[in-house]
């Protein structure tokens, strides 16, 4: 939406399309139906996507959809008892939540990707053992490539909690302790940081 | 004492119908006993737990009483199990609460000294009210809220009481709310401040001291150079440039004085005054801020200072770039003198126009004209005012670095930047996108519409407008945008050891072959330097026959 009357469903994203906005750099125009062009592409790139027929020019609505699914991928975190799984495999919300502890909500490793767990497997038998399958399913953030990309700081006295993402910056995760609230948010110009490892 | 309750322990002793006179006297007896038996098995503890069944039981019956659920038979299980449960709740209760306390106790202490008045009595509040400094910080909120930035009412509200404790503290001419920095730990929380005239003028004297202590030792240096030239290895010929004087304060980058905080609460900190190396550093690298004024800097080129440098060098050229007003607002001063001395700097005071008029909002939104650069912007020297830097280094040129001379710079070019109070509409976009984006504040109520400017060049800094008030804020990282990414400057060429001259040449060792070639050669030559002095003597023989 643009003026936050008028709401249009976006379609689900992609691969391709993820694929073909990551090439695209620099800020969004605000119109959706906006066509980039390739400025910078390999000459093996161009011939393969010349031989289709098709001129490669890219939708800002494509762009739009792919960058959502790619924040949602790489940053959208859940704090970790919020989800839980069942023996049969399907995952729902734990209505016995009652939010983490300040202690806990400080430590970056109670938050979890809420995507497909990746590393999951990796860990060693030992950490295996402490886990406990019904809440401890996905990926924490303990261990985000480059180390130090998630913030957390305690704002408003102590009572709510406010991760922000460096990744992405604009990405903010608030939860207050001992409550059942928790969400993210991203307000941002929608790129990648990629001069994170020389920001740190 | 009311009907006597089974678990209290006088039940049974007096029942109605019984008398001790009775012939049940064994009856009552025995029966009291298994009631004593029942009841010391009941208090028994637990071995595993430490409870009793007695009190468990006792417990379980008075919350059923007082909470009175429905089908009580059916879930006593799990009464049963909350009270148990509620049992180890109490023992850490105590302790969670102590530790819940603190960290919000703590920080209500630090506001709380914000909400107390200052030690003045009712006096000092009639002169404030006539020209207070202090910066309506609630009503630049309101306008920066309807266009959707901002910080929560509490937080406005306190850095408000925060700026106020800081004026009552430093003798401030003007003082604004300039922003809000994030960083990795801790945040940022800044106030830009004018001293009044005659204030700052201490800090001038020490630092002219050490710049003065700086020139004896090179000159001390140089006299050392010559003398050990031939024996001592190569010193290294890495003369670095010459470090230009940073401005003085109250003037180009140094105008403002900048005060900072981690929160509104904590004691404000005087940020150094920026020299032109740094900004001129900072501009090449790009890191995150901690949120600790004392860490290090680490970067390539090294960064001359800690983070407290970084950040004031920062906000420099944020305040450089993206502080605005409307057209009209400010007006040259009518008296215009020393501009020659200066080199063109330009014109660097100016003052409120009393007859401003201004624009409606659709004027200011459309055209980016409508604006003007109310800061002086930075050259690439890092300073507002260029200077020469070679007219004052002539006392170490004299001492005679002859072969050094060659190797200086071409006289660097006078570096002008865009003269004060340049509209907007001259910004250079970067690439394709524009450098501002101009938007009104709402389309439905256009007669209360505020016009709102957001910079593409400092995502983070807003700049509002409404009649006569305007305002310019920044909440970000402190970073400028760039579409490319950010690439290190690369180290500089490792420098030849020796410079290369016809006594001192590097040149590669010769091979085995080469050595063997040469071996036989000089071998050759000397047979022949033999046969030829073989053949003088012969023929010296000769003559002196002759004669």
């Amino acid at each position: 939406s643009l003026n936050c009357v008028e709401w249009s469903l976006l379609p689900p994203a992609t691969e391709e399309m993820v694929a073909q906005a990551e090439q695209l750099k620099g800020r969004f125009q605000g119109d959706p139906s906006f066509e980039y062009e390739y400025t910078e592409i390999n000459a093996e790139d161009a011939e393969r996507l010349f031989e289709d027929g098709k001129e490669p020019v890219i939708k800002e609505e494509a762009r739009l959809i792919a960058t959502i699914e790619q924040i949602d991928r790489a940053v959208g975190i859940i704090p970790r008892g919020a989800f839980v799984k069942t023996p049969l495999g399907s995952v729902h919300e734990n209505r016995n939540f009652e939010g983490l502890s300040l202690t806990e909500a400080k430590k970056l490793s109670s938050y979890f990707h809420f995507s497909e767990p990746v590393n999951l497997k990796n860990k060693t038998l030992l950490e295996k053992a402490d886990l406990d399958p019904s809440t401890d399913f996905l990926d924490s953030l303990e261990h985000d490539i480059p180390q130090g990309s998630w913030t957390a700081q305690l704002e408003k006295g102590g009572t709510v909690v406010v991760l922000r993402s460096l990744l992405w910056l604009g990405l903010t995760f608030y939860h207050v302790p001992m409550s059942k609230q928790y969400g993210y948010v991203y307000f941002g110009t929608g790129e990648k940081n990629l001069d994170l490892p020389f920001m740190l | 004492h009311g009907p006597y309750q089974p678990h209290e322990p006088g039940y049974g002793l007096y029942q109605p119908g019984y008398s001790p006179y009775d012939d049940q006297i064994p009856d009552p007896k025995s029966r009291m006993l298994a009631i004593q038996n029942a009841k010391a098995y009941l208090l028994k503890s637990s071995t595993t737990s430490g409870l009793n069944l007695y009190d468990h039981l006792a417990n379980m019956l008075t919350k059923i009483l007082d909470e009175q659920p429905t089908n009580a038979v059916d879930i006593i299980e799990n009464i049963s199990k909350d009270v148990k449960w509620a049992q180890f709740q109490k023992k850490m209760d105590t302790l969670r609460d102590e530790h819940e306390i603190l960290p919000t106790f703590e920080a209500a202490e630090k506001r709380k000294a914000l909400f107390l008045k200052a030690n003045g009595g009712d006096e000092e509040l009639e002169e404030e009210i006539g020209e207070t400094p202090l910066p309506n910080v609630m009503e630049t909120a309101f306008y920066f809220e309807q266009a959707g930035i901002g910080l929560s009412k509490d937080e406005s509200y306190l850095i408000f009481l925060a700026l106020k404790k800081l004026i009552s503290v430093q003798p401030i001419q003007t003082c604004r709310f300039w922003g809000k920095i994030l960083g990795l730990e801790m945040n940022y929380i800044i106030a830009e401040v004018q001293y009044h005239e005659g204030e700052e003028e201490e800090e001038t004297e020490e630092e002219e001291v050490i710049e003065e202590g700086g020139k004896g030792m090179g000159e001390v240096e140089d006299e050392d150079e010559e003398k050990e030239k031939q024996d001592e290895p190569p010193k290294s010929t890495y003369k670095p440039p010459p470090v230009i004087p940073k401005e003085q304060n109250g003037t180009g980058a140094n105008k403002y004085v900048y005060f900072v905080c981690n929160e509104p609460g904590k004691p404000w900190v005087k940020l150094p005054p920026v020299t032109p190396a740094q900004i001129v550093c900072a501009r090449k690298i790009k890191k995150f801020f901690t949120g600790r004024l004392d860490a290090p800097v680490v970067s390539f080129p090294p960064f001359p200072g800690n983070e407290a440098n970084y950040l004031r060098a920062q906000i420099a050229r944020i305040s450089a770039g993206p502080q605005i007003s409307p057209i009209g607002f400010y007006q040259f001063a009518e008296e215009e003198g020393d501009e020659e001395e200066e080199g063109g700097g330009g014109r660097d005071t100016y003052e409120e126009n009393p007859d401003f008029q201004p624009l409606s909002v659709a004027e200011m939104v459309d055209s980016l004209s409508a604006w003007v650069h109310h800061v002086q912007s930075i050259l690439k020297q890092g300073r507002c005012i260029w200077l020469n830097p070679f007219k004052k280094s002539e006392e170490e040129e004299e001492e005679g670095e002859e072969e050094e001379k060659a190797e200086d710079p071409d006289e660097l070019q006078q570096e002008i930047g865009p003269p004060l109070l340049t509209p907007l509409s001259e910004d250079e976009g970067i690439q394709n996108i524009p450098a501002w984006t101009a938007q009104p504040s709402t389309n439905l109520i256009p007669q209360y519409a505020i016009a709102i400017l957001q910079s593409n060049r400092w995502p983070g800094a807003y700049a509002f407008a409404s009649g006569k008030k305007f305002d310019n804020i920044y909440f970000g990282w402190g970073h400028k945008y760039s579409p490319e990414t950010h690439t290190p400057a690369l180290p500089p060429p490792v420098q030849t050891e020796y410079p290369s001259g016809p006594e001192i040449t590097e040149t590669r060792d010769p091979t085995l072959e080469e050595e063997l070639a040469f071996k036989a050669a000089r071998e050759e030559a000397l047979v022949a330097a033999e046969e030829e002095e073989e053949e003088d003597d012969v023929e010296d023989d000769e003559e002196e026959e002759d004669d």
